[in-house]
């Protein structure tokens, strides 16, 4: 999977994310799915999605306590915030990540 | 999945784990290549067992490991594991040993949607690869039930997780917090199905006990008792480190128990070496320094003594011997004595035989000394004291270990039956008992039995002087034996009679020699009497010749007197 940023918009939060995948298996990919959907329907200019083949880099990992994958971490704004699965229950991805929906 | 098959019916390969006596009671260790559960209730040693078999792995067997700590942070396993004298940072920076925090916190995870615990196979995929290990420990993997909610996928990760340990080869162990009704909470016991080990942590009479059990060990032996375990400054140690089996080598060769007289009471030359020897006694009877002279007796041979004392400080017994003219300091600084003494009560009673064989282990003295196991009761039942000091018996007649073993017995009851059946298993039965008589009480000694001896039937009067002990023979009297002051008493009659004699005897020479001077005086009388009459007699001899010579004097005169007449004619004629 290639890494991917895009710019971010001016003005309000920013939100940097990374997602740990390991390689593209079935959940990677819907995991992927998913965010760029709630990325770009909640966080629409402002956001950067980083994904992070832990299967390429198992030193990343264990540098960053990844247990389950796969895991998306909201590394700004503070405080860090992890949420592990595939983001298809949009519901609690968007609590976790208290993102507030686009009104 | 596949490789669990790889030798189905050959006997299973074990890893040893360097743990002592587990290794023994297992038949060499855990199944190779395959996960064990480990379970237990909270400080139980889980986790030490687990390391132990990993840092042992690594440093005795080539073996090296990765540890994926759950609860407890590298730091903190470190400094915990640091008193047994493991060193897991020089072990990690010799790539022996990789340790994985893997952090679980509900606080800081959110769920949405699939996972699966992939990460965790990377992670220790990577260890694993990275210095060749052959052993994992996860500890204690249900930590993640609680920081992660969807039980089934969990469950089914953990399934995938121990196929994919046997996959990849490692002999892994896998912690478990002992659950209710079940061995672990998660019930971990499903998916491990090979081996199953149990271990307990309890408390019996204020006193603790560690105990371990193989639940399970599918397609070996194992023994399926529960055997006592401990763990000290050496780390983990599960009993009996010794087997039971009756093999010792003998030897003909016998050593002093520092009592000549009681040498000479056992067949004339001691106790064989290797034997072991009861001391039993009432309280006074002089227990302690009859083992402070068998001490003294081995390091005057230029031989190591322990002595373990569960009565009296070190001090106390060095000074108290002292008194008594055993000077046992000087050993104990030249190295070949050591006295340790320890409360019972200070731990249980598997905690006391696993020191007391550690240290012989390490010390291989060549007498060891007990003083006394009465006290022990205060900690074991007489089964679980018997139990233990059979299997001390057979840990020292194994290395050829002689042992003493004071024991002490109250006052009323028989004194023929030790209060915990040892008797048996001993080779030698020295009894120490009051003898009361004429308001006095002494001690006695006698040899009750001693295998392979011709040993003495006669109970010895046993004293306590300042030049250290004596036996004495006892004077056997009209009442029964006599001892202290009867027999000082007795002694002093025997001295008086002795006196008597020779004063009569001397008198009686006297008189002969009296008698004898008289009779010389007699014959010196006599001979003076013989003499007399000798002188006499020479006298009158010399008196008749003088009066012959002047007879025939005058004859001659009256002849010439007579003239020419014929004179001559008258004589011829009358």
């Amino acid at each position: 999977m290639t890494e991917m940023a895009l710019a971010p918009g001016a003005g309000m939060d920013k939100y940097i994310l990374t997602l740990y995948v390991a390689g593209q298996t079935q959940k990677s990919i819907a995991a992927f799915a998913n965010l760029k959907r709630i990325c770009e329907e909640h966080l629409e200019g402002r956001y950067s999605i980083n994904v992070v083949d832990v299967a390429k880099h198992p030193e990343v990992a264990i540098e960053h306590q990844i247990l389950a994958l796969p895991t998306l971490v909201r590394q700004v704004p503070k405080p860090i915030r992890k949420l592990i699965g595939d983001l298809s229950n949009t519901e609690k991805a968007l609590l976790a990540m208290e993102i507030s929906p686009a009104t | 999945m596949s490789s669990a098959q790889a030798e189905p019916e050959l006997g299973l390969q074990k890893a040893p784990t360097g743990i002592e006596g587990f290794d023994a009671i297992t038949y060499g260790g855990l199944p190779k290549g395959r996960p064990t559960l480990v379970c237990g209730s909270a400080g139980c040693g889980k986790t030490l067992f687990a390391m132990e078999f990993l840092v042992r792995g690594a440093l005795e067997f080539g073996e090296p490991g990765v540890f994926v700590a759950f609860e407890e942070s590298p730091e903190d396993l470190a400094t915990n594991v640091a008193s047994l004298g493991f060193d897991l940072a020089d072990l990690q920076a010799k790539n022996l040993i990789r340790i994985d925090y893997v952090k679980v916190d509900r606080a800081e995870i959110e769920e949405s949607g699939e996972y699966d615990l992939e990460g965790l196979f990377i992670r220790l995929n990577h260890f694993i690869d990275q210095i060749g290990a052959k052993r994992v420990v996860l500890d204690t993997i249900e930590t993640i039930f609680s920081g992660l909610s969807n039980q089934a996928i969990l469950r089914n990760e953990l399934q995938r997780l121990f196929h994919w340990l046997k996959d990849k080869g490692v002999t892994a162990v896998i912690t478990g917090e002992r659950g209710s009704g079940q061995l672990t909470r998660q019930g971990l016991e499903e998916y491990v199905s090979d081996c199953v080990i149990l271990l307990d942590h309890r408390v019996i009479d204020e006193v603790s006990t560690r105990r371990m059990r193989i639940v399970k060990y599918r397609g070996t032996v194992h023994g399926t008792n529960e055997y006592p375990f401990l763990i000290d400054e050496e780390g983990f140690t599960v009993l009996p480190v010794t087997n039971m089996s009756l093999v010792h080598s003998v030897t003909q060769e016998r050593v002093s128990t520092g009592v000549a007289a009681l040498d000479e009471m056992l067949g004339g030359e001691g106790v064989y070496r290797g034997s072991s020897i009861l001391l039993t006694g009432t309280s006074g009877t002089g227990k302690s320094s009859l083992c402070a002279h068998f001490a003294d007796a081995t390091c005057r041979r230029g031989e190591k003594c322990i002595y373990f004392a569960f009565e009296e400080a070190v001090e106390q017994i060095v000074r108290n011997m002292q008194t008594i003219g055993v000077d046992l300091r000087g050993w104990i600084d030249q190295g070949l004595l050591i006295i340790q003494a320890t409360r019972p009560m200070h731990h249980g009673l598997e905690m006391h035989l696993a020191t007391m064989q550690r240290m012989i282990a390490r010390v291989q003295p060549s007498t060891v000394i007990v003083d006394p196991i009465s006290n022990l009761q205060s900690i074991g039942s007489n089964m679980a004291i018997s139990a233990m000091l059979i299997r001390l018996v057979d840990f020292l007649k194994a290395r050829t270990i002689t042992a003493l073993f004071s024991n002490l017995t109250s006052g009323d009851q028989n004194r023929e039956m030790t209060e915990v059946g040892l008797s048996s298993i001993m080779d030698n039965w020295i009894l120490l008992r009051d003898i009361e008589l004429n308001g006095e009480r002494n001690r006695g000694l006698y040899v009750l039995k001693s295998r392979g001896t011709n040993h003495s039937n006669q109970i010895r009067e046993f004293l306590i002087t300042r030049n250290g002990v004596h036996l004495r023979n006892v004077y056997l009297g009209p009442e029964g034996v006599l001892t202290g002051s009867a027999r000082v008493a007795q002694e002093a009659r025997e001295r008086e009679r002795q006196a008597l004699a020779k004063e009569s005897y001397e008198r009686q020479r006297a008189l002969s020699e009296r008698k004898k001077r008289a009779l010389e005086a007699q014959i010196a009388a006599l001979q003076a009497e013989i003499d007399a009459e000798d002188l006499l007699a020479t006298s009158e001899a010399r008196d008749e010749d003088a009066r012959l010579t002047r007879s025939k004097d005058d004859l001659q005169e009256m002849l010439s007197s007579r003239t020419a007449r014929n004179v001559m004619n008258n004589r011829q004629g009358e």
